[in-house]
């Protein structure tokens, strides 16, 4: 194995012509010695004539490619021009003797002995070739008995190489015995023929004129071979051996069966061209979305391929709209006029059905083809597109001639749509495995987002206590709240709950921030801020967006609290003089839902003083909105009792308190929203 | 989660919303909503039928308050239940929108303008 195949063919090759012309030399040698009359032909010539096949089917086994992607054409080519260069060399010997007729040179034992040789390793040289590519087409999708069987043939042609050395003459019992049963192993051989059936049309009569052509030189190369042999001056004859004859009727044999069957396949030729191009347009269509297709093009490889499939003369697909795409038609040979002709005057039930996307996988289409009236078609299938049992169109054919579609093309057209339904709903699959993978993406930024506009610590207040709790649920709202030292005893007070989640959600909430830390240090009135946030909110914020909050400004100096709010819930504030809690239920407007300057109609500003004692809660609706199992909100009166039985504690533990009772409420450590919770206590 | 009936009569249209509206069925209200506006006649919306609502829910009503008046169109709610209507007056959409007890009461107010 070690030896490269190339060596092998030039080795092959040289071996070859040294065994020819070794035999060659020894027919003349004997041929000089003794007359032509002896008819015993010694052993040595014909052993080397015997190595002579031998290394010749070595060579051709090596140069006729091994691979497997061949093509037949390209074997027949092969055969094609090695047969002409042998009756070109064949020609020019007889033009030779045409013109040396009467010269010694011509009727001499020698020059003709030579030029026979000449003739006879040509010959041979085809013959092996030719058995070779033979060799190639038999075993064409070969099955393990075939390839037996082969093999059993060439060890029978080794073992009629090796009988002919025993020196039979052709006519004997025994040499006409082996032939015979040579040829009867041909014979069977010759029925395999797989390979004609992948031959198109015009590949089809080129082999035919290719192997009529092989048969043509077969007959003429033993027939001049022959009429060399004719004369006597002819001992060691290449016709006299089985093995040559046994080559000989193969390659005929296999030639005459090879034309007659490509010839009976020539009519079917098209429909198996046409098989072919169906299994390459169902391929292209199973590959059309790993290839980086659109769905857009898989439909439109559907209807091309479909139409081109079953002979349609026009044809249409129409897909629905879905979320992300507008409705989908494509037309081919017929117009839209027509199109919504056809759907009005179609009668079957079934047909009109899936013309109408409602078909739905519970009845079974009997019947997809009907008859249309009035049009210029005759016949009509139609085909429901279905992605995950959901119909989401439709497919029709259109032919002008009636009963235009048989049960084939049905279960062919079924085919092609189910395989372009499946690469849809694959296609549909990764797009949402995709659009998820983002959306957590998302969440998980805008919860970052979201986590880093709170206040990492409020900033220490001296004249009160404050007390800050957050947690924001899976899905990320926009809760906020926010606290801002103006001067030396007066603070701005924040709380505020963006409507919406996700990204828009705290990217809202970072306008809010912003509104807040700047607008707070010019304007102190809890109203003329909520005025102005409304204003540059409303320029910013999406249609059915909107922020509730509520502001508040404490002035620690003369106790005073003055606050607005913009439709959020509902503050929370406990007297201690009086030891009763309540809430602030003042007018107000959420932020960003009137976008106009009639805004400050809808606040007011409210105002009292606290003492010592005194709490003030702030809160997001997640924590009244909260609902335990059997659906009951959390409610503003659990929260009052909640704050009413902690009011001497201080806000660490007010807070704790608070948070422990909702948890105890909604029995669940799932949030189902986020909750806020901002405690003072003056 | 939500179901919204549309009836139309001669002068107005009605609108069912029963249910809850949350997010995601927000979009269902939107679109209904789109729908009646763009027949170009008062709605009224019959909300007996509504749990629960929630700040999408009111961000639908909310957006539509401006093209309502613009097309000099009415919009009257009524039927809601105390947790729903607090929620309505809890944002300001009370100030807002007309909210009647009836349906009585809400064909009064769309004859009276």
């Amino acid at each position: 194995m070690g030896i490269p195949d190339k060596l092998k063919m030039r080795l092959s090759m040289i071996l070859a012509i040294f065994a020819w012309i070794t035999f060659t030399y020894f027919d003349l040698l004997y041929l000089l010695k003794h007359t032509a009359s002896n008819p015993t032909v010694p052993l040595l010539p014909r052993v080397f004539q015997a190595l002579f096949f031998v290394f010749l089917y070595i060579y051709y086994r090596y140069s006729i490619i091994k691979s497997e992607h061949f093509n037949f054409l390209d074997l027949l080519w092969k055969v094609f021009v090695s047969g002409l260069i042998t009756t070109v060399v064949s020609l020019s010997i007889r033009l030779f003797f045409f013109f040396f007729s009467s010269s010694i040179l011509a009727k001499s034992v020698l020059p003709i002995n030579i030029f026979y040789h000449i003739n006879v390793g040509m010959v041979s040289a085809f013959l092996i070739s030719t058995f070779i590519i033979w060799k190639k087409l038999i075993l064409y999708q070969k099955s393990k008995l075939l390839q037996q069987f082969w093999s059993l043939f060439e060890y029978s042609m080794i073992g009629a190489l090796l009988f002919d050395l025993l020196g039979y003459n052709i006519t004997d019992p025994v040499a006409v015995a082996v032939l015979i049963f040579l040829v009867l192993q041909a014979v069977v051989l010759t029925f395999n023929l797989k390979w004609v059936a992948y031959l198109n049309f015009k590949q089809k009569w080129k082999s035919i004129l290719f192997i009529i052509l092989v048969i043509i030189y077969l007959w003429y190369f033993n027939t001049n071979l022959l009429a060399f042999e004719d004369g006597t001056s002819i001992i060691n004859k290449h016709l006299g051996k089985v093995f040559v004859l046994a080559i000989s009727a193969f390659i005929f044999l296999y030639a005459t069966i090879s034309v007659l069957v490509i010839l009976f396949n020539l009519p079917t030729s098209s429909v198996f061209e046409r098989k072919i191009k169906e299994a390459m347009d169902f391929q292209r269509l199973s590959q059309a979305i790993p290839a980086g297709q659109t769905e857009e093009q898989v439909f439109e490889i559907l209807l091309d391929s479909s139409m081109s499939a079953v002979f349609a003369d026009a044809a249409w697909i129409e897909i629905g709209a879905t979320a992300e795409k507008s409705k989908l038609v494509y037309y081919r040979n017929v117009k839209k006029e027509q199109v919504d002709l056809i759907k009005e005057s179609v009668k079957h039930s079934t047909v009109k059905k899936i013309l109408r996307t409602e078909f739905d996988k519970t009845t079974h289409p009997q019947k997809i083809t009907t008859t249309i009236k009035d049009s210029d078609f005759k016949t009509i299938m139609v085909l429901p597109v279905m992605v995950k049992n959901i119909q989401i169109g439709s497919l029709a054919l259109l032919k002008d001639v009636t009963e235009g579609f048989n049960r084939e093309m049905v279960n062919i057209i079924s085919t092609f749509v189910n395989q372009a339904s499946i690469s849809v709903e694959n296609f549909r699959l990764i797009n949402e495995a995709l659009e998820n993978e983002r959306y957590k993406e998302e969440l998980k930024i805008a919860k970052r987002v979201q986590k880093a506009l709170l206040p990492e610590s409020l900033e220490m207040i001296e004249d009160f206590e404050i007390q800050p709790y957050s947690i924001a649920a899976d899905e990320v709202g926009g809760d906020y709240y926010d606290t801002l030292k103006l001067s030396e005893s007066n603070y701005a007070l924040i709380i505020a709950d963006v409507s919406g989640k996700g990204t828009s959600a705290a990217f809202n909430m970072s306008q809010m921030k912003g509104i807040f830390h700047s607008l707070a240090r010019i304007t102190i009135d809890p109203k003329e801020f909520l005025v102005h946030a409304n204003n540059a909110l409303s320029a910013c914020l999406e249609r059915t967006s909107f922020i509730t909050g509520a502001f508040f400004h404490i002035d620690a100096t003369t106790n005073k609290i003055r606050f607005s709010r913009a439709g959020h819930c509902p503050s929370l504030f406990y007297s201690k003089a009086d030891n009763n809690a309540g809430y602030f239920k003042n007018k107000g407007l959420g932020l960003g839902i009137v976008r106009n300057l009639s805004y400050e109609n809808y606040v007011q500003v409210n105002e009292l003083t606290y003492s010592k004692g005194d709490i003030l809660i702030l809160y997001t609706d997640g924590i009244t909105e909260a609902v335990n199992a059997n659906n009951e909100q959390f409610g503003y009166d659990r929260l009052k009792h909640s704050l009413e039985l902690r009011t001497d504690l201080p806000t660490e533990e007010i807070k704790h308190g608070i948070i422990n009772d909702l948890y105890n409420f909604i029995g669940s450590e799932n949030l189902n929203d986020d909750y806020t919770l901002v405690i003072i206590k003056f | 989660m939500i179901d919204i009936k549309h009836k139309e009569e001669e002068e107005l249209q009605i609108l069912f919303v029963n249910g809850e509206i949350d997010a995601s069925s927000s979009i269902h209200l939107d679109s209904a909503m789109r729908e009646s506006i763009d027949k170009n006649k008062n709605i009224i919306t019959d909300l007996t039928g509504l749990i629960y609502i929630s700040s999408a829910g009111l961000g639908v009503f909310m957006s539509y308050l401006q093209e309502l008046e613009a097309n000099n169109l009415k919009l009257v709610l009524f039927g809601m239940n105390e947790k729903v209507y607090e929620t309505f007056e809890i944002l300001g959409l009370d100030q807002l929108l007309i909210i009647k007890k009836t349906i009585e009461e809400a064909r009064e107010e769309l004859n009276a303008s």
